[in-house]
């Protein structure tokens, strides 16, 4: 029997998050494991931007942001239960980007690239001086998702790190899933043909710039709830998330795994999450080696990591 | 009136700065069609060299060349090390590339210098000029004149000489430049080594008033990145104009709006021209032939 694809990185995946604990040999791990299964979510958006849709985003830390302080502001504001917060976060998140994407979708080339630069900059900007709501650089907790608690009260004692490992290994399986059903669908050939030859994919009918659109406010969504989990597992959040850089390390992890690929991208995610905590030892060199890691692997395995080592071991087998 | 006249002459100040910034997107991007994020390291590198080399004690004036001048080999390393392998990359690649290079310069800076703010003497000393009840330090007259001197210098080198005529026959069509006779790999190497330079050189005129750290060169590039784009991408004289319109925006953001707010001017600017001016003010409209 041969596995499609799509179950085969949904199996290896599934198989990852369940096995490694037993790899752990500190409970610390299963932070980091929560920390990439996060990230891997942000940067499975990025995927269905920058790999099947062709554009690129340097403000997705924006959508973070606001996932992140609509779980911080909305129980303490509105009343709401954090997981509704989840979801408001995600439709403001996914409201914005409609917003901001529709006019500049139109354009080609850098335009996406500078207008989401942009927006992420202001958002970070607004999280950072409106002090009496964020309380600004410092930080402000967050309040429980509560689900622990549910859990315990079930018979379920998960520590808090084995909780969140396993609820955002479990959410990264489900983002994962959504994604590449999308690839197979009729969309996401649209998409992917458009990335192919945007004049190619017009002429046989399909909608370049709704079609982009839909792109853009799929993966905001995607940041978005990435941004609720980091900030709800921490119970606390800084306008960092938000921040430029964030934005960066988001398109660097799944260029550098494969953006044309859903599992390649989480691998980058996993790579880029672990490096700083191996490199702590060398703290003074961590920007040093990122930036060398990102130039090198752009330059001799430009479609990722990979897709570049699976193209290297099928093009021995054959 | 004397506070507008404030709020302009510095906004001018930092405009000049930003129209220099700019200048350097505009000479990489034309001659290689790369949108180069390290641009800001380069003024920062032009800041920090001159202040460890005036340090160690060499004459200022002398700091200020051995900075431009390593910079502009840096500009010229960057380009044969990582922008000329990975040609014919993808767009994104690109991007990832030149963000991947300003984060190790970054790094690099960090561990040969450090992390402290540094500046050195301003080159006319610090007492104000009075204008009109308004008043402007020296220095902001050294980096107003250092920005309008490279753009006349700049414009001559363009219009008057054969080799800036083989850069700007480069960027309207390398491979026509090619079969012309062209050395267009060196036009590249030495769009990097100008852009590297005049960098540089806005981060030495700066840095008595600004002030210099290793970090602050993203922030400068961002800046000068959107006073690009208002100007029209590829254009000089939009970035001259972008960078000057950028700079008193900011100025009269912080004096009327709110000074915590002054950085968001330049990005609402970018949002502003991508949805009603998506060429920028003297970008030429485009069309691809398939």
């Amino acid at each position: 029997m041969r596995l499609t694809q799509k179950s085969a990185t949904l199996l290896a995946l599934a198989v990852i998050v369940a096995l490694a604990p037993l790899f752990f040999p500190s409970s610390f791990y299963y932070r980091v494991g929560a920390l990439i299964f996060v990230n891997g979510l942000a940067v499975t958006g990025i995927v269905i931007l920058t790999g099947w849709a062709g554009q690129i985003s340097l403000g997705h830390a924006g959508f973070a942001g606001i996932g992140a302080y609509a779980c911080a502001l909305a129980p303490v504001h509105l009343g709401l239960h954090p997981a509704g917060a989840v979801l408001l976060g995600a439709a403001i998140s996914a409201v914005l980007a409609w917003l901001v994407g529709r006019p500049i979708l139109r354009l080609k080339g850098y335009y996406l690239a500078v207008a989401s630069l942009g927006m992420g900059i202001l958002i970070s900007m607004v999280l950072n001086n409106e002090r009496d709501l964020t309380r600004g650089p410092d930080g402000i907790d967050v309040p429980d998702l509560g689900l622990r608690g549910a859990l315990k009260a079930a018979g379920l004692d998960l520590s808090n790190g084995q909780f969140w490992y396993f609820f955002c290994g479990i959410a990264l399986l489900l983002g994962a899933w959504l994604a590449l059903n999308l690839f197979n669908s009729p969309t996401g050939r649209a998409l992917r043909a458009l990335h192919g030859s945007e004049i190619a994919a017009r002429t046989v009918g399909i909608d370049v710039a709704r079609l982009k659109l839909q792109a853009f406010v799929i993966s905001a969504v995607y940041a978005s709830v990435s941004g609720s989990l980091l900030a709800l597992q921490n119970k606390f959040i800084t306008p960092d998330v938000a921040g430029f850089m964030h934005s960066v390390e988001m398109v660097t992890m799944a260029v550098l795994g494969g953006v044309g690929s859903v599992a390649g991208a989480i691998f980058g995610a996993a790579v880029l999450t672990l490096l700083p905590q191996v490199l702590t030892v060398f703290a003074e060199y961590e920007q040093l080696v990122l930036g060398t890691v990102m130039v090198l692997v752009m330059i001799f395995l430009r479609e990722g990591v990979v897709p570049s080592i699976l193209r290297k071991i099928r093009g021995a087998g054959e | 009136m004397s506070e507008l006249l404030q709020f302009l002459l510095s906004g001018v100040t930092v405009g000049a700065v930003y129209a220099l910034v700019a200048l350097g997107f505009t000479i990489i991007y034309n001659a290689s069609d790369v949108v180069n994020f390290a641009q800001g390291e380069f003024v920062m590198l032009g800041g920090m060299t001159t202040v460890f080399v005036h340090a160690a004690g060499a004459p200022l004036p002398l700091a200020v060349l051995a900075a431009i001048v390593l910079t502009a080999a840096l500009g010229v390393a960057m380009n044969k090390l990582a922008i000329e392998p990975a040609r014919g990359a993808p767009v994104v690649s690109l991007v990832i590339i030149t963000i991947g290079a300003s984060i190790f310069i970054r790094g690099a800076a960090q561990l040969i210098f450090d992390k402290q703010i540094h500046s050195f003497p301003a080159f006319s000393g610090d007492d104000p000029i009075r204008i009109m009840g308004a008043t402007i330090l020296p220095q902001s007259l050294w980096v107003i004149g250092g920005a309008v001197a490279v753009f006349i210098g700049l414009w001559l080198f363009f219009t008057r000489t054969l080799l800036g005529r083989a850069v700007l026959a480069t960027s309207n069509n390398r491979l026509a430049a090619q079969l012309v006779g062209i050395n267009t790999t060196f036009v590249m190497t030495l769009s990097f080594a100008l852009s590297a330079g005049i960098g540089a050189l806005a981060g030495v005129l700066v840095t008595p008033i600004t002030l210099t750290s290793y970090d602050v060169g993203l922030g400068l590039a961002l800046k000068g990145f959107a006073a690009a784009m208002l100007g029209g991408m590829g254009n000089p004289k939009g970035a001259l104009v972008g960078g000057l319109a950028l700079g008193l925006l900011e100025g009269l953001t912080a004096g009327y709006i709110s000074s915590q707010y002054k950085d968001a001017a330049a990005f609402i600017v970018i949002l502003a021209v991508l949805f009603f001016l998506p060429q920028g003010l003297f970008g030429r409209k485009s069309t691809d032939r398939v």
